[in-house]
């Protein structure tokens, strides 16, 4: 049994600001990071960031973690290590590799476990070629190879209009973005860099069918009408061998469900989201969340909730309490200004629904 | 093989080759790589087949998520082929979507 004052699940930019912050309070660390490398999304991420400066944005994706991770020798790091069960005993379960079974007993525990793509149901969406975003970009990005030659992407938001230019960048062909909504969902710089290299960024347009015998061989689309229904005539076949998926992502719960912590089903935190206080505690005492698992938002409040969470963990764990109060005031402050304005209105309303709603029905799922 | 040679932004020099085999076949992989990323460069997208209708299986999330990827290597059944990195005289094999006899 591996003991340790506080214990991160995850090391993406919340569970690394999280290791760090309690770290730097004088609390003894272990992080457990599922990938070979450290990071999170992040290592997948070659543009420069959007957001604000104080949180490295205008620095690539791929080079936050080093910075995250100056002064962390305090932190013991565990990569390829992926916790599998969490316990009323306090006791969580975990294996290294794909066979070293171990279990730890930590006082207090960071769940920084990030989020997972939301998958579309359409004849032949089992087929080899039908990738989530994330996976595309792990091939790309991470290990240099080519996911396909044609690629169709399904999803006009951030992530699918980043991602189509990430594919760009590495020299394969997008046959087209479509989008259901009426409106892009991304910011415009990226979009219009699309559209200047000639892709068409196709609104109200969905993807009916993947067709192929081994993977895919070609996607059918279609217009959609204002009740978002396909307009029949309107169905188009592109000869694409990648689908890939930019639909959403939604907070990965499993460890939370398990160990029984009280949820709410909140659309624009992206699904179910674990209720928690303005420490980022959630319902049982000795765990805390930060990042994309409290909610999908992105990196600089992931990273700015990481902090939060690692310091109120520590001042829990008995770390000087006007240190640690100093840390939470600071991040709650700027929390508060990066929420703000019309980019955080759909953040500040689906934060508002979770604080509100502390009653029964928060119940109804634990 | 299919791996990206000029990027703006990212480096991918030339790594040392792993060797390993597919279904008998002999292979190249490179330093690095994980057995899917390895697979996938050599044009192998299908890794199983799904239990009832033989449907064919790639991967979907490359994280170690979803499942979709379980093969065998060295004669160990089920593992997670994005995930797990690529090892010279790895011997890498399709499954049937249980992992063929199950020992317990
Ligand atoms: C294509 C794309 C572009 C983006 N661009 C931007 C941008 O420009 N600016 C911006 O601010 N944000 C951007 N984001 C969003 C940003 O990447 C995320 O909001 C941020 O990474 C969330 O951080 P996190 O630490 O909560 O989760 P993640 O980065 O997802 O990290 C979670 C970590 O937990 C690990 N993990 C999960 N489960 C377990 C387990 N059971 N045991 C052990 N480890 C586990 C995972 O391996 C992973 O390393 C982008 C996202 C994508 C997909
Ligand atoms: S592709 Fe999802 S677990 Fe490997």
């Amino acid at each position: 049994m591996v003991e340790t004052q506080l214990l991160v699940v995850g090391g993406g930019p919340a569970g690394l600001a999280a290791a760090s912050a309690a770290a730097s309070l004088g609390i003894e660390v272990l992080l457990a990071d599922e990938g070979l490398k450290l990071g999170g999304q992040l290592v997948k991420q070659t543009h420069k960031f959007f957001g604000s400066r104080e949180h490295h944005a205008g620095v690539r994706g791929i080079d936050i973690p080093n910075l995250l991770l100056e002064n962390q020798d305090k932190v013991n790091i565990m990569s390829n290590t992926t916790i599998i069960g969490c316990y009323e005993d306090g006791v969580l379960t975990a294996v290294t590799g794909e066979d070293q079974y171990f279990k730890i007993k930590p006082q207090r525990v960071v769940f920084a476990t990030g989020a997972s793509e939301k998958f579309l149901s359409f004849p032949g969406n089992d087929l080899p070629g039908v990738y989530g975003a994330g996976a595309v970009q792990t091939l790309m990005n991470q290990y240099g190879v080519v996911p396909g030659k044609r690629v169709l992407m399904i999803g006009a938001g951030n992530i699918g209009i980043i991602v189509s230019y990430q594919l760009l960048q590495a020299g394969i062909h997008v046959a087209a973005v479509v989008e259901a909504a009426p409106n892009i969902g991304a910011y415009l710089v990226h979009a219009s860099k699309l559209a200047r290299a000639g892709v068409p960024i196709l609104t109200r347009h969905t993807i009916v069918e993947a067709k192929g015998t081994d993977s895919v061989q070609s996607a059918v689309i279609a217009q959609l009408d204002e009740k978002w229904q396909v307009i029949p005539g309107t169905e188009k076949e592109l000869e694409v061998d990648v689908v890939c998926l930019a639909v959403g992502l939604s907070p990965v719960l499993d460890l939370l469900s398990q160990i029984g912590c009280r949820r709410k089903y909140i659309p624009e935190l992206g699904g179910d989201v674990p209720f928690r206080d303005k420490q980022l505690k959630t319902s049982i005492d000795w765990i805390y969340v930060a990042g994309d698992t409290a909610g999908v938002e992105e990196a600089s409040a992931a990273m700015v909730e990481g902090r939060l969470a690692g310091a109120a963990a520590a001042a829990q764990l008995g770390a000087d309490s006007t240190e640690a109060g100093k840390i939470i005031a600071s991040c709650q402050a700027s929390l508060d200004s990066l929420r703000r304005g019309p980019v955080g209105a759909k953040i500040r309303a689906g934060i508002a629904k979770l604080e509100g709603g502390c009653c029964k029905c928060l119940n109804h799922q634990a | 093989m299919s791996r990206i040679s000029e990027h703006p932004i990212l480096k991918f020099e030339d790594k040392p080759v792993i060797n390993f085999t597919f279904e008998g076949r002999k292979l190249e992989g490179r330093q690095g790589d994980t057995i899917a990323s390895a697979l996938h460069a050599n044009g192998i997208m299908v890794l199983s087949h799904s239990r009832r209708n033989k449907r064919p299986r790639g991967f979907f999330c490359a994280i170690g998520k979803c499942s979709s990827c379980l093969m065998t290597v060295n004669g160990k059944a089920n593992v997670r082929t994005c995930v797990e990195p690529l090892v010279e005289g790895m011997e890498i094999l399709r499954q049937p979507a249980t992992g063929g006899e199950l020992k317990w």
